[in-house]
């Protein structure tokens, strides 16, 4: 009982990173309808950046907030120089010119600061409090939930009780009868991709100290876990995605505490093999007729 | 579902600039035709066996067992419409199988020339098996649903390897013993040019398969499948079985491919068959020009060739040794990813689609002046 309390704690922590993650993939899905397959390899740039400013002034603190910068920055420049430009007639073009941004910025980092593991300072402790012996959050996770939280009510106010939100829905939903009415398509679809790339920066900076370190390819997995955690929300609902995100961190620390942790990788794909076979559209979407 | 939707042609009658146009129509008995391009190519790989430095017969064969697995992509991606990231998974499935089938031979004492052909044949057998599980959920899935499934397919399978390493020997992967070249061909036939021949039999066996499936009703069916599916129903099309069948034809080049890898590394290791190279194969059909076989040949090319100059270029320049390193195992990736959205934005049609279009430029001219 003991051991499944602390899993249920550990797996929540999790959870809550991939909900964050998820939930940028969902913001560009719902903005531009792409999957930002180079989502990972962005939020690792920004997580090296918060290393270096990291390591140059000494300041955690400072470092984050870089991060969150840079991940701003850098959506609005992929938007505005790449995606911008990609041809949508096929849905497969997208997905090939992030990929290309993912070998691009991996290949950058590599260049920079090598392929070896860097270790992620965290700015509280990841010791656990112990309850009568039960060793169960530690400062850190209770971060974590802090900031995810922040984060989500933070979009989900934009999004339903300010006038840019209100454009940025009315943009994604119906762009050329937003654009007469003088919403800036474009600059709405640029904000879109910034703020989820910040969110994105935001899941790295949470996440990489809780696993190896700071590395070109850290992310890979948790894209992956991501994305499940998207698609069992459905990649359209914002809420679905933090429920989805939540469901995919218990069941992996259920499968890494009870079967070992070598397994989370199949546990992920049969998980996300199972989501779409039975339930394409996520637990949440409503039941619909099936193209074709 | 909108991914599909998306795929729709433009209504007002504009060819989308990233398919192919219509394959030209050609006089005379396509499997002639064909097997005489085999047979001149043949020729020519044999004459330049004797020809290049035994390094050069080997990255040539490297080229050949590439160029297996970019075909069989190029078909699917390109002429099917189906975007696979897990590639690479599926050549090390090969590349395992043939690892265990010749390590069992050789443990047996069992000695012949038709052993390698068995092993590769059951390397084929074991990924299409494999394939087919990946392309039937495959063929339930759209757009970047499907990415997504294959994209952990690849992130997953070597994974497996490390996890399993009483079956698979973790990270340090098993050897593939090969046996020499047969005695008849002389004592001192060099290995390098033996192994040219076998990866460049096979290959060149898989694209006559390969180039005839793409002009016969099958090929005609993955296209109208990839173009519309509602279309292609109406037509009497069945979809998902079209779709699982080009899955499993190119998985099974892919198997050939990663067996091919591990017989002339004679090794295999679940860092060789990493998301890397899923990434590398499609960009290299891409860049190659999506759904063309020429443009396979021009990306397995460009996988040889790119790291060879990287690191002619790295040695040109005066660095540490540590930069030079991260330099030149990086240069490479950041080539291809440009590369990759470089074409994709500017020359949807990619290498072969450049030179097909200036071939037509030239004849249309040539005609011209004629008339």
């Amino acid at each position: 009982m003991d051991r499944f309390v602390f899993l249920t704690l550990d797996g929540l922590s999790r959870g809550a990173v991939y909900a964050a993650f998820a939930l940028a993939l969902v913001l560009i899905w719902r903005a531009a309808r792409v999957v930002n397959f180079a989502q990972g390899a962005m939020a690792v740039a920004a997580a090296y950046v918060a290393y270096s400013v990291s390591a140059a002034t000494g300041s955690y603190w400072l470092g984050f907030l870089a991060a969150l910068a840079a991940g701003l920055l850098f959506g609005a420049v992929v938007d505005r120089v790449v995606m911008r430009y990609v041809d949508h007639a096929s849905p497969l073009n997208p997905v090939i010119v992030a990929l290309g941004l993912v070998l691009l910025i991996q290949a950058v980092l590599g260049m920079v600061y090598g392929s070896e593991f860097r270790p992620a300072g965290t700015p509280f402790s990841r010791e656990g409090f112990t309850v009568g012996g039960l060793a169960l959050l530690s400062p850190y996770d209770l971060f974590v939930f802090a900031a995810v939280a922040v984060v989500v009510s933070a979009l989900a106010w934009i999004f339903a009780r300010t006038a840019v939100g209100l454009r940025m829905r009315a943009a994604a939903f119906a762009p050329e009868v937003s654009r007469l009415l003088g919403v800036n398509v474009g600059g709405m679809l640029t904000l879109g991709w910034a703020l989820a790339s910040g969110v994105g920066a935001l899941a790295a900076m949470l996440v990489i100290p809780t696993e190896l370190g700071l590395h070109p390819h850290a992310m890979d997995l948790v894209f992956v876990s991501a994305f499940t955690a998207a698609v069992v929300g459905g990649l359209d609902s914002p809420p679905g995605a933090v429920v989805g995100g939540l469901v995919v961190g218990l069941v992996l620390s259920y499968v890494s505490g009870y079967a070992g942790s070598d397994l989370t990788p199949l546990a992920v794909l049969v998980l996300l093999l199972a989501v779409l076979l039975v339930r394409p559209g996520g637990l949440f979407a409503p039941v619909a007729a099936r193209r074709v | 579902m909108s991914a599909t939707r998306a795929a729709a042609p433009p209504a007002d009658g504009a060819v989308d600039p990233a398919t192919p146009p219509d394959l030209p129509r050609r006089r005379g008995n396509t499997l002639l035709r064909h097997l005489a391009v085999v047979a001149v190519a043949g020729l020519v790989l044999v004459g330049m066996s004797y020809a290049l430095e035994p390094f050069r017969n080997f990255q040539l064969a490297t080229v050949a067992a590439y160029l297996c697995a970019t075909a069989g992509l190029t078909v699917l991606t390109g002429l099917n419409g189906q975007l696979s990231l897990g590639h690479g998974a599926l050549m090390a499935t090969g590349a395992y199988t043939v690892a265990f089938c010749q390590t069992a031979f050789s443990d047996r004492g069992v000695t012949g020339l038709w052993l390698l052909p068995v092993s590769l044949v059951a390397a084929v057998a074991a990924t299409v098996a494999v394939g087919a599980v990946v392309g039937v959920a495959a063929a339930r899935l759209r757009g970047p649903y499907l990415a997504g499934v294959t994209l952990a397919v690849a992130v997953v399978v070597p994974a497996l390897t490390v996890t399993f390493d009483g079956v698979f020997n973790g990270e340090q992967g098993l050897s593939v013993p090969v046996e020499p070249p047969p005695l008849a061909l002389g004592p001192y036939f060099p290995y390098e040019r033996w192994q040219l021949w076998v990866a460049g039999a096979a290959t060149l066996l898989a694209l006559l398969l390969l180039a005839n499936l793409v002009r016969s009703r099958y090929g005609r069916m993955f296209r109208a499948v990839r173009d519309d599916e509602v279309a292609a129903r109406l037509a009497g099309i069945h979809v998902a079985r079209t779709q699982v069948i080009a899955f499993v034809v190119s998985a099974a080049t892919a198997g050939l491919g990663g067996a091919l890898l591990a017989v002339l590394a004679q090794s295999v290791s679940p860092g060789a068959f990493s998301l890397t190279l899923s990434l590398f194969l499609l960009m290299a059909v891409v860049i190659g020009g999506l759904g063309r076989l020429a443009g396979a040949v021009w990306g397995a090319v460009l996988l040889v060739a790119l790291p060879d100059l990287s690191h002619a270029l790295t040695e040109q320049l005066t660095l540490s040794p540590a930069a030079a390193q991260r330099l030149e195992g990086n240069l490479p990736l950041a080539i291809f990813g440009i590369t990759l959205i470089v074409v994709m934005l500017v020359a949807p049609g990619g290498v072969q689609g450049l030179l097909s279009r200036l071939g037509r430029a030239v004849s249309a001219r040539w005609r011209a002046r004629r008339s």
